[in-house]
Parts: C-alpha cells; sequence; structure tokens
C-alpha cells in the first residue's frame, strides 16, 4: 500500500506492505540505517525513533500506523554533515559506547528525556534509559554522558523551548 | 611498588575514542547497512525436536511461494562443502552448517530458504515440510557420561569428546600432609554474552575474478582459512571485508556456519546472499551460547588458611557439536591457581555432548566459571578456619616481589602487585566499616552479605590449550601485524588487519603510532585493508589487542623511526649515534640547529634516491609481525605451558542485600580494582571493565538458557532471557593501579575481559555470606530471586 | 522475525471497526501495538486484518461523570500516567501506570489496549478488578457493559466475543479519604511481574479501614480479590500482624503460577508480602491525605 511518512522534516512516499515495520522502512526504503534491529520484538530498544519528540519503539509498529505524526531519527538530530549537536558530542567526550549499535537509540531516549526535564537526576537518567540495553558499556558512560549533555545545555543561551 | 610516574605524551592520556564520532551520528556500518545490488535473503528451517533422524524434506509447496529462489538441504551442502573446523580431535562428530541426516537440538538449521526479501524467506520457511523421526536424547552432563546415555553422535561411541587429566605438582603429597580438606560443587548455568546485534553475513561470488566477498559481524580467528577449506576454494578468494563495524561480540561473532552456508549459497545461485539471524534463531540456533560448566573442587588446606593444593574436575556440556568451544576447558590452565601460590594441581577437565545448542567462545574464555569455583572454594576455606575471606586472600596470594611468579601448570605470571590493589580498594573504607554496614542492614531484618573475588586477566592470547587439548595441533605462532606507509606528502597510514567490535582499536593504533612517532595522534589515519590485502592477524580474541596490535604497532612505528633516522643521519654526514629524533625531525646531538625536518625527509625518501643510504628501499613503508611475547614452545609431555604472557587483576568488593520473602538481590556497594599494566585509553579501559561487570552481573542473577524436560529452549526470546538494564547495573567505584608488564612495549596487559571475570564470584560470595546466618549455601548460577526465596523459606521452616 | 502478511484498515469511527471486525474472524483490533505486534514478529499471532482504532478520537479520553471516570479505550497510557483527574479522582491508578512497560511503551500503548489482552501480570488489569471497574466492548451495534471480574476469564482471555471492540472503561470513585498501595516484584525492574498487589483503603475519622480492596496480579490466571482479607479487616486498625494474617489466609487457598521464573509456592509468599506492603501504604497513604485535609 501506498502511505506517506514524515521523517526529520521530509515527506516521502513508500509502497510497502503493511506488514512492513516502521523499523524496517526506515531502514531499507529510506536508507537511514542509524536505527538498529537488536530484537524484534520491543525488549532491546535498539530501533528508538522520537515520534513527535517522545522516544518509542520502531520495530513495534507496522509503517502505516506511523503516518501522520513527525518522525525524527538520529540522521534528524545530527546538525550536518561531519557535525555533532551536544548530546553527541557529550557522549563522545565520556565514551558513552563502545560497539555503537545501541548509540542511537540512547542518543534519542537521552533527547527525549532532556526536552522535558532539562535538570535530571541520576535516577532520572537511569530511568529514561532503562528501556534501552547496552551489552557492552555497564551504562555508567553513557549515563555520564547524559547529565554533561544537560550541564552544558543548562549553561548555553538557547531559549527554553529549543529542541536540544 | 607505587605506579610509575607516566613519562607518555598520548598513551595514558584522557583522549577521544575516534571510532565514536561515526557511531553517534548512526553512521557505523554495521553488516545490516551493507547493501549490494541484488541481493537475496535467507531464512532458516529449524528442527523442533531435541534429536530427530530427518527422514525427508519437501520442498514443493516453498518453492511455488511468490520471491522464492531456492531451498538449500542438509545433503547437498554437505556434498559440496567440508565439515567445519574442530578444535578437539573428533572427526566422527562433525558439524555442519545445516544438519545432515541428523538434527542433534531442537532449533538446529534444517533447510535455508533464499528469496528477494526476508519476509518472504520466513513465509516459505514455513511451508518446507520436513518429515523427522524423533530419536531419544540427553540434556544433563552427568547423564551424558553414563554408558547408557541416549548418544548424540552415534559414531563417535559416547558422548564424551575430551576427558584429560593433568597432575601438576605432588598432589597426593600436599593432601595427605594438609590437615583439611574440604569439597565444594560449583555450577556455571548456561549463559552466554548476548550483544544485541545479532550475527550477519553478506556473501556474493564475483566469477569474474573469482572472489567470495563476505561482509560479516565476525570476530573469529582464522576465518578466512575456515570459509576456504570449508568451500573448497582457495583462501586467496576470499576477501574479508575488515571494515564492518561489528555490533558487540564479546567472543560470540564466530558465524563459520551462517558464512559457508550463504558463501555456497551466492556461488551456486549467483547472486549475493544476506543471512542476518532474527533473535530467535539466533538464541536457539546461532550456536553463540556460552560454557555450562559443573565443577567439583578440592582443596587442601591448613589451620593458617594456606591452601596447598587443589584438585578440580569441571565437566563442560557442550551442546550438541562443538567447534573451538571445549578448548575453554585448557585456557584455565594458564591461571588455574589464579593469584594465589597453590603448590599443585590436578585438573580434570571433560567436555560432553548433549542435545542443546551448540556453544561458541564467550569473553575470558572459560576464566569466569573457573574463577567463581576457585573464588568460592576459597570463601569457604576462611569459613572453615574462621579466618575472614579477606585474610585468607592476602595470605595464600603472590606477594609483589615474587614475581615473575611460575605456577605448578607451567606458566609464568609476569607482573602484579595484588595486596597493594586490595589495599587501595579499602583504603579510607576498611573491611570493618563495610562489615558493619552490612550488620546494620541484619538488624533491620535483612540479609546482608559481603562478597569478593580476586582473579587475574590472563592476556595477550598464546593459545597453546589447543596443543594441550589436542596433541595433534602444533600451532605455536600468535601473531598480529601493523603496517605504517608515508604518502608522499607526509601524511601517515597505519594499518590493522581485522574487525572490532567495540574495543578502539584505531584509537589504540593511532595513540601507539603517535606516541612512538611523537606525534599527535589525530594526525595518524588508520585503515582495514581487507583480507587480501592484510598481514596476518590472530583478531580481538584472548583480551590480546592492546599487546599484540599495541605491540606490532609500535614496532613497526620504530622501524619507520629507525628509517628516518638513518636517511638523516646519512643525510647529514654523521653517524647515526648523533642522530636524534624528535617529533618527526632529526638533528645532530652535536648541533641541534643541524638538521632534517619531517617535510625534507618525506621528500628525500620519495623523490630524491641519490641522497638515500646505499641500498635502502625508497619510500616510506614499514611493517611488523609481532609473535606473542613469551610465546613459541609447546607443551612438555606432561601437559606443562607458558600459556598467556601477560596477568593483570582485579580485585572485586561487593555489599549486597536480599529481600527475606521476595528474594531479590541488591548490589549495595561495589568497588572494584583493576590492574592492566599502562593503560593505552583510560576511557576504553574503564568502559571495558563497567561492561564485564554488567555481563557478570547478567550470568550470577539473571540470565540462563533454561530448556525443559522436552529439550525446548524455554528462554528464546528477551521476555525470558534477561538483560540488565541500567536498573539492574549498580554505580561502581573502579580504582585503577598500574604494574606494567615487562614482556610488552608499553607495559600494557589486557582489559577486555575485566570485571566479567570477577563480577560472578564475587556476587556469589555475597550471596552466600548473605544466607550463611540461615545456614544456607548455594553454588549455581544464575542466583535467582524466586530460587533465593524458596530456600530462604523452607529454612526458616526449619 | 517478519509478521505473517496481513490487509490494514484504518476506520474513520467505531462503527467502521465494528463493521470489518464483523466481516472477516480473522481480523484484529490494534491501538498501540506494543503487544500485538511482538506476538506477530513471532508469529503466535496472525490476523488476516488489522482495524487500526488509534486515531478514533472518540475513544480517547478522559472524564469524570457520575458513575466515576471514564477512560476511552485508545488513550495512551503515558495521558492517563500524566492526567490530573486520574491524579486526583483515581490515585491507584495513577500510581500503577509506571509500573508498566517502559517509557517507551507507554508512549504508544493504550489502556484499552492492556485491558483486552489480559496479560495475567498486567498492571491496569489488576486495578480494574480491584476497583471493581465496569469495561464497555462494541459489537456491530450492540454496546455491552462487563464488570472487570467477568472480563478476565484467563490467560490471556478476555469475555470480550468475536469481533468485539473494547471502547472504555469506567473507574468508580471513592469518596472520603483514600490511600493507596502498589508493589509489585520481578526479575528486572520493567519486567512482567511474579505476583503484584494493589491496596485501597478509605480510614474513618478513628482511623479504622471504613472500606478496603485488595487485589493480587500475576500470581495466578488472571487478577483477583482477596475478598475474605478485605472482609476480615474492614473496621479494623490495619495492625501489620492482622493484615499479615488475613492475607496469608486468603491466599492459601489460590492456586498459584508455576513457570521459568517463579514456583507456585514462591507467587504465594510473595503476594502476600507485597500484599502487606501495599496495605500498610495505603494506610499511611490514607493518613496523609487526612492530615492534609487538615
Amino acid at each position: 500500500m501506498r502511505i506517506k511518512l514524515s521523517v526529520n522534516g521530509e515527506t516521502h512516499e513508500l509502497d510497502v506492505e503493511p506488514r512492513t515495520t516502521l523499523l524496517d522502512a526506515l531502514r531499507d526504503h529510506l536508507r537511514l540505517t542509524g536505527a538498529h534491529a537488536g530484537c524484534e520484538h520491543g525488549v532491546c530498544g535498539a530501533c528508538t525513533v522520537l515520534f513527535d519528540g517522545v522516544a518509542v519503539r520502531s520495530c513495534l509498529m507496522f509503517a502505516p500506523q506511523a503516518e501522520g505524526t513527525a518522525i525524527t531519527t538520529i540522521e534528524g538530530v545530527t546538525p550536518g554533515p561531519g557535525e555533532l549537536s551536544p548530546v553527541q558530542d557529550a557522549f563522545c567526550e565520556t565514551h558513552g559506547m563502545q560497539c555503537g549499535y545501541c548509540t542511537p537509540a540512547m542518543i534519542l531516549a537521552a533527547h527525549s528525556l532532556l526536552a522535558g526535564n532539562p535538570n535530571p537526576t541520576r535516577e532520572d537518567i537511569v530511568e529514561a534509559i532503562s528501556g534501552n540495553i547496552c551489552r557492552c558499556t555497564g551504562y555508567a558512560q553513557i549515563i555520564e554522558a547524559i547529565a554533561l549533555a544537560a550541564e552544558r545545555m543548562r549553561g548555553d543561551n538557547r531559549p527554553l523551548d529549543r529542541t536540544p | 611498588m607505587s605506579e610509575a610516574p607516566h613519562h607518555f605524551r598520548y598513551v595514558a592520556t584522557d583522549r577521544r575514542v575516534r571510532e565514536d564520532r561515526r557511531f553517534v551520528a548512526g553512521k557505523g556500518r554495521f553488516v545490516a547497512d551493507v547493501d549490494l545490488p541484488g541481493t537475496r535473503h535467507v531464512a532458516l528451517v529449524t528442527c523442533p525436536h531435541a534429536a530427530a533422524r530427518i527422514k525427508s524434506i519437501d520442498k514443493s509447496r516453498a518453492l511455488k511461494m511468490p520471491g522464492v529462489h531456492y531451498v538449500l538441504d542438509g545433503t547437498e551442502l554437505a556434498e559440496a562443502t567440508q565439515p567445519l573446523l574442530a578444535g578437539l580431535d573428533t572427526p566422527n562428530v562433525p558439524r555442519r552448517p545445516l544438519a545432515f541426516e541428523v538434527a542433534r537440538y531442537s532449533g538446529e538449521w534444517v533447510a535455508a530458504v533464499v528469496a528477494d526479501t526476508r519476509a518472504q524467506a520466513e513465509d516459505a520457511a514455513e511451508e518446507v515440510d520436513v518429515d523427522y523421526e524423533p530419536l531419544p536424547f540427553v540434556l544433563d552432563a552427568e547423564r551424558a557420561m553414563e554408558k547408557d546415555s541416549p548418544l548424540v553422535h552415534e559414531a563417535h561411541g559416547s558422548n564424551v569428546l575430551l576427558d584429560k587429566t593433568f597432575v601438576w605438582g605432588e598432589v597426593d603429597k600436599d593432601f595427605a600432609k594438609s590437615p583439611h580438606k574440604l569439597s565444594l560443587r560449583a555450577k556455571w548455568g548456561r549463559s552466554s554474552t548476548v550483544p544485541i546485534e545479532t550475527f550477519g553475513v553478506v556473501a556474493g561470488w564475483d566469477p569474474w575474478h573469482e572472489i567470495l566477498d563476505v561482509h560479516a559481524s565476525i570476530q573469529l580467528p582464522r576465518y578466512n582459512d575456515q570459509i576456504g577449506a570449508a568451500l573448497k576454494i582457495p583462501v586467496s578468494s576470499v576477501r574479508v571485508h575488515h571494515d564492518v563495524d561489528v555490533g558487540g561480540s564479546y567472543g560470540v561473532k564466530r558465524g563459520i556456519k551462517h558464512t559457508v552456508l550463504c558463501g555456497y549459497l551466492a556461488r551456486r545461485l549467483g547472486f549475493p546472499v544476506r543471512l542476518i539471524e532474527d533473535r530467535l534463531e539466533n538464541m536457539r540456533g546461532g550456536d553463540a551460547h556460552g560454557p555450562e560448566r559443573l565443577f567439583d573442587v578440592e582443596l587442601a588446606y591448613d589451620d593458617n588458611g594456606i591452601v596447598h593444593s587443589m584438585k578440580m574436575r569441571a565437566l563442560e556440556n557442550l551442546g550438541a557439536y562443538a567447534g573451538r568451544s571445549p578448548f575453554q576447558l585448557g585456557k584455565p590452565a594458564g591461571s588455574i591457581v589464579g593469584p594465589y601460590k597453590i603448590n599443585s594441581v590436578q585438573y580434570r577437565a571433560i567436555a560432553v555432548v548433549t542435545n542443546k545448542t551448540t556453544q561458541d567462545a564467550v569473553r575470558g574464555f572459560g576464566a569466569g566459571p573457573t574463577n567463581m569455583a576457585l573464588e568460592r572454594a576459597m570463601d569457604e576455606v576462611a569459613h572453615a578456619v574462621g579466618l575472614d575471606p579477606l585474610e585468607v586472600r592476602r595470605r595464600n596470594m603472590i606477594r609483589h616481589e615474587e614475581f615473575p611468579y611460575t605456577i605448578p601448570s607451567g606458566t609464568e605470571y609476569d607482573s602484579g602487585d595484588y595486596h597493594t590493589v586490595i589495599d587501595k580498594v579499602l583504603a579510607g573504607d576498611t573491611f570493618e566499616t563495610l562489615k558493619r554496614q552490612r550488620d546494620a542492614l541484619r538488624a533491620e531484618g535483612k540479609l546482608a552479605g559481603i562478597g569478593i573475588a580476586a582473579c587475574l586477566e590472563p592476556s595477550g592470547g598464546n593459545a597453546i590449550f589447543e596443543a594441550l587439548l589436542n596433541p595433534k595441533i602444533t600451532t605455536s605462532t600468535f601473531m598480529d601485524s601493523c603496517r605504517i606507509t608515508v604518502d608522499g606528502l607526509g601524511s601517515i597510514t597505519a594499518t590493522m588487519h581485522t574487525t572490532s567490535s567495540g574495543q578502539g582499536h584505531e584509537t589504540l593504533v593511532g595513540t601507539v603510532v603517535g606516541e612512538a612517532l611523537q606525534m599527535d595522534p589525530d594526525r595518524i589515519r588508520v585503515t582495514r585493508p581487507d583480507s587480501l590485502n592484510s598481514l596476518p592477524s590472530g583478531t580481538p580474541v584472548a583480551s590480546r589487542m592492546a599487546i599484540m596490535l599495541g605491540g606490532a604497532a609500535y614496532r613497526a612505528a620504530q622501524k619507520l623511526k629507525d628509517k628516518l633516522i638513518a636517511i638523516a643521519a646519512h643525510d647529514l654526514g654523521i653517524p647515526p649515534t648523533r642522530a636524534v629524533y624528535e617529533a618527526g625531525n632529526v638533528y645532530d646531538r652535536d648541533d641541534p640547529s643541524t638538521k632534517r625536518t619531517w617535510s625534507e625527509l618525506v621528500e628525500i625518501a620519495h623523490r630524491n634516491y641519490h641522497r638515500m643510504p646505499p641500498g635502502f628501499e625508497p619510500g616510506l613503508a614499514v611493517s611488523d609481525i609481532y609473535q606473542v611475547p613469551t610465546g613459541g614452545k609447546l607443551p612438555t609431555p606432561d601437559g606443562r605451558v607458558q600459556m598467556y604472557p601477560c596477568f593483570s587483576f582485579e580485585f572485586h568488593l561487593i555489599l549486597l542485600t536480599i529481600d527475606p520473602v521476595l528474594g531479590t538481590p541488591k548490589i549495595v556497594r561495589y568497588r572494584l580494582g583493576h590492574d592492566c599494566g599502562t593503560q593505552i585509553n583510560p576511557k576504553i579501559v574503564r568502559g571495558m571493565a563497567m561492561g564485564g561487570i554488567a555481563h557478570g552481573i547478567g550470568a550470577a542473577l539473571y540470565e540462563e538458557f533454561a530448556y525443559n524436560d522436552e529439550g525446548q529452549l524455554i528462554a528464546q526470546s528477551f521476555m525470558d532471557y534477561l538483560l540488565p538494564s541500567s536498573h539492574e547495573v549498580p554505580p561502581v567505584e573502579v580504582i585503577d593501579h598500574e604494574t606494567p608488564s615487562p614482556h610488552t612495549v608499553l607495559g600494557q596487559k589486557g582489559s577486555g575481559e575485566s570485571g566479567y571475570l570477577g563480577a560472578p564470584a564475587a556476587i556469589a560470595n555475597a550471596v552466600n555470606d548473605a544466607l550463611r546466618p540461615l545456614g544456607l549455601n548455594i553454588n549455581t548460577l544464575p542466583l535467582k530471586a524466586s530460587h533465593l526465596a524458596d530456600m530462604i523459606a523452607e529454612a526458616q521452616k526449619s | 522475525m517478519k509478521a505473517a502478511p496481513f490487509e490494514y484498515s484504518r476506520p474513520a469511527d467505531l462503527d467502521e471497526a465494528c463493521a470489518l471486525l464483523a466481516a472477516d474472524d480473522g481480523a484484529r483490533v490494534i491501538a498501540g501495538g506494543q503487544t500485538l505486534v511482538p506476538m506477530m514478529a513471532m508469529r503466535l499471532a496472525r490476523p488476516t486484518r488489522l482495524v487500526d482504532i488509534n486515531r478514533i478520537a472518540d475513544l480517547s479520553y478522559i472524564r469524570e461523570d457520575c458513575d466515576g471516570v471514564a477512560i476511552g479505550a485508545v488513550t495512551p497510557q503515558c495521558i492517563a500516567e500524566r492526567d490530573a483527574l486520574i491524579a486526583r479522582k483515581l490515585p491507584l491508578l495513577a500510581r500503577a501506570i509506571p509500573f508498566i512497560g517502559h517509557a517507551a511503551t507507554r508512549a504508544r500503548g493504550t489502556v484499552g489496549g492492556s485491558l483486552a489482552h489480559a496479560d495475567p501480570a498486567a498492571e491496569l488489569a489488576l486495578v480494574s478488578v480491584t476497583l471493581d471497574a465496569t469495561l464497555s466492548y462494541r459489537v456491530v451495534g450492540t454496546s455491552t457493559d462487563v464488570a472487570a471480574r467477568d472480563f478476565f476469564i484467563g490467560p490471556m482471555v478476555t469475555s470480550l466475543p468475536d469481533g468485539a471492540c473494547l471502547t472504555a472503561v469506567r473507574f468508580p470513585v471513592w469518596s472520603g479519604t483514600t490511600g493507596v498501595g502498589f508493589h509489585e516484584v520481578n526479575a528486572r525492574r520493567s519486567d512482567f511481574a511474579f505476583a503484584s498487589a494493589a491496596a485501597q483503603v478509605e480510614l474513618d475519622a478513628s482511623g479504622k479501614a471504613k472500606r478496603i480492596a485488595i487485589g493480587i496480579g500475576a500470581a495466578s490466571d488472571f487478577p483477583i480479590r482477596l475478598a475474605t482479607a478485605e472482609q476480615q479487616l474492614t473496621g479494623t486498625a490495619l495492625e501489620p500482624a492482622k493484615v499479615s494474617e488475613a492475607v496469608r489466609a486468603a491466599l492459601a487457598d489460590i492456586e498459584t503460577l508455576d513457570d521459568l521464573h517463579a514456583s507456585a509456592d514462591y507467587r504465594r509468599r510473595a503476594a502476600a508480602s507485597l500484599a502487606a506492603s501495599a496495605i500498610a501504604d495505603a494506610k499511611t497513604d490514607s493518613q496523609g491525605r487526612n492530615a492534609h485535609a487538615h
């Protein structure tokens, strides 16, 4: 069936089987390969994208269900070729990753958290990423990255209603 | 000795990991991102029975389904390919990608469907009709050893693939003269390191160059050799692309059967063939399970808590087939006494096949389970003599001044300062304080315990356990390599010759080369040529890459420096002894203003042969292929062997509570002392230790590949196989110490397995300390909350 | 793990949805999909048609009427989680929702979806049974109400007839100062619970329990009320020893589930412990509200 998806500010027309998940539509049809398949049954969170700014699991949605909502992927939070957002840079500063497979999802979960809570406690951060499994890092440096990003973003002069 | 002050410029400093840049932007290149035109997809038909004869396979309905190109069965594949490489000498236990005549575990791959899309392949896989005749099966390792057990492989005549006993030192004498003995049975449950990315491979055959291109999420030594051997093509026809980012491996990304399957199909069908395991295929049939090991340990000790001798029987439940996995019984021989001065050891290693999923290598290669058994036993010695577990460790540990120290099995430990690491972990927060905390929690009605674990991380990968367990193997070469080229305008490129799965190897090479050349590591380009353009590499196993790739990179850089010095000295007309290298330039020690700059030297090397020393190769290209330090010897006839060269040390200290009714464990305090010598990149090292601890928490408390009595894997998905989330991993204070290795170029030792090696042992000890007031003892991992609660309830009844 | 093929419809209203469900007995409703999609990925569920009701505005609401607070079936869990009316009038529901899955699944999962799926460990099912909620559903042309205690009849089995679409759940609101407690035990924080307990208590002026409701989830095929314990504890000051005994006795005859994660006996003991904790919390909570009221 023909569907329209709004991804990173652009509208795309796709022809997909209804059973194509949003994850597979993003990866295979739109070549946005930053979202990853880890389990395809909604537990690991590696497929996380933002749906109207809120973190959701793209493997738990069939592509037709995603019509009419603003979808943001990791490609959409990257400011430009070779450029990093404050959150992305913070992850590099603390080495909040190793293999990189869960990383886009973690960063989007961080964005979702910080959009609503610019001053999260450690417990807030732990809760926000608790739906994203990492097998490499033991989470410590990820939590530090998000705390660092929050601290840096609080220190900058951007208006409160900006998207990080 | 306290840590030597760092004289490094870049090594051991707080540098970013260059690989992180692409990962945070979602620009990693994982195997599922590789998009070759014309690729078709594989889905597997799997056996539902624990054991069954395959009577017939009807492909007719499947072949009519939309998008389907082919259905491959085990008979066709067996005729066209060689069985996969085995570690032990077991010719009657062949292993193949698809079951041949008999399927031997529930989930084993029986047929492969190739279709235009993965979804179509799955649709068609459901329509393949396999007629099975279920056979008797065996799941338990001790049962499998019995004479009347069902046989997993009839032709082998028994289920025992290995039963070897080593006697190192005068065990009987030491046992006879020790006043006390204790026995302990410990079970390491079947779990694995389960990366978030499953295994995947895309194989494409180019008939015009006669090359099989392989992109895979791989971490496997001799991968290209094994592909060539199985497919019966020259290894020079196999091109493995090392620039595929691997989404986590920790040992298990060994998909040789997936690769041979896809390689065969690609050659047969004439288009690229892709298999990305889905999670169900991965858990049941990916052959990436970890050890499931039963230990019987006997320690002989005296009234002072000194352990004189140990007998250990390790029984491994391999699953239905074996590749390298049985060697996970051999590697522990190289550190069999842990950090202790145990005088003699008897070690019996038994490996049996059962009708469970096949194992492969898991982080630590058998050391995690072995440490757990030994550390539990040490704690029980402490309890028996009425000493603190900590004091027993201190009394038994090898002292700093006793290094290098040769253990009974023949391996020499390079260096260590275990007592200082322990002191540092306890500094300002003595054992007494933690005990008071524990007692306060107990007073509140909670069960609380302190657990410690002291263990070694053998690193460097001198894998002589192969020869130890299979005398037909005479491999004593374990190497890695690096090539450095300076181009015509002076930029530097270094190469590494394997894949990585998050260890930051590009950063490692850049840092080490930069250190040697005294140049900013960010200026050093690091690339990964494919296998046809690579020098040999042992791949990132065995906690070896800091030592081996770091070593090769450093030595190659030294060769480059030497060449630059020689060129400059010749051009300056001074003896080489007067030429001083500094950050790419070379000057005359007697007159520092007389020098040749980097640009000038590059110019001479590339374009002014008339100014080069006679007989020199033009250009600036060097390489180093590095044999593992202390390696090069096979085991002695009595099974003594120099295993790995370097030994890192870790000391875990945990305070843990258990809810007496709900049984839920909670780690309240966690301190880790870690000594891996020089840390080339501290951020990377800390990440490894934290990640290893998380893996260890999973193995100790949550993760299990559980089977029911029908041989069905009941933990098939992430709903039942429970991976620790951020809630389950507590904050950990990591306290570093650095005792350099005398064997390595920078004093570095390995850290790729750290945390995982000791966390389960420490958690097991803490749980036992918590349960001790109830008279309970438990030595089976995982320690599940409901089971602990059941034990507690039972004890409280009586 | 790709789902088996299906047709997809997004009806504009409930009538159209019901007509589609009636026309094909392989058709199934999808709202948030957080439980249905994994089942389809594993091919354990193979609907021939998905009827997507997630955008039917009439089915997403939270409002109060004389009978209590009604929540439309398609209301996202995360909306209910933050709703001020629910916080005020249905504190037990507000307390329980954060235990459901993860924030990412609550962002899509719906109140009705969880109820219709009827996992024995589902928090919403437990709260519905504990508070004697009424569920409403529509089958072409006819709307029916069913009490929560009659709705959940087996593990993942409800009394919804073929072709029915759950439309709403209505919770009665307790008068007076109500306190609540909710506890569950699982292997990891957000897993399906091994056992869970919900308690709501209304204390009278002297601090005795005027009214008490105790529900147990995850321990048996569907959530249950500890009716005998409720009777025994009504009119008491909810002393801990009395509470423990009443709860233990009520659970003694319940057949609890036995599986890979926990034994039947464990579930019974854990349920008792969690119920006692939930009741203690409810008592403290009620006293706190009493204090505030003065």
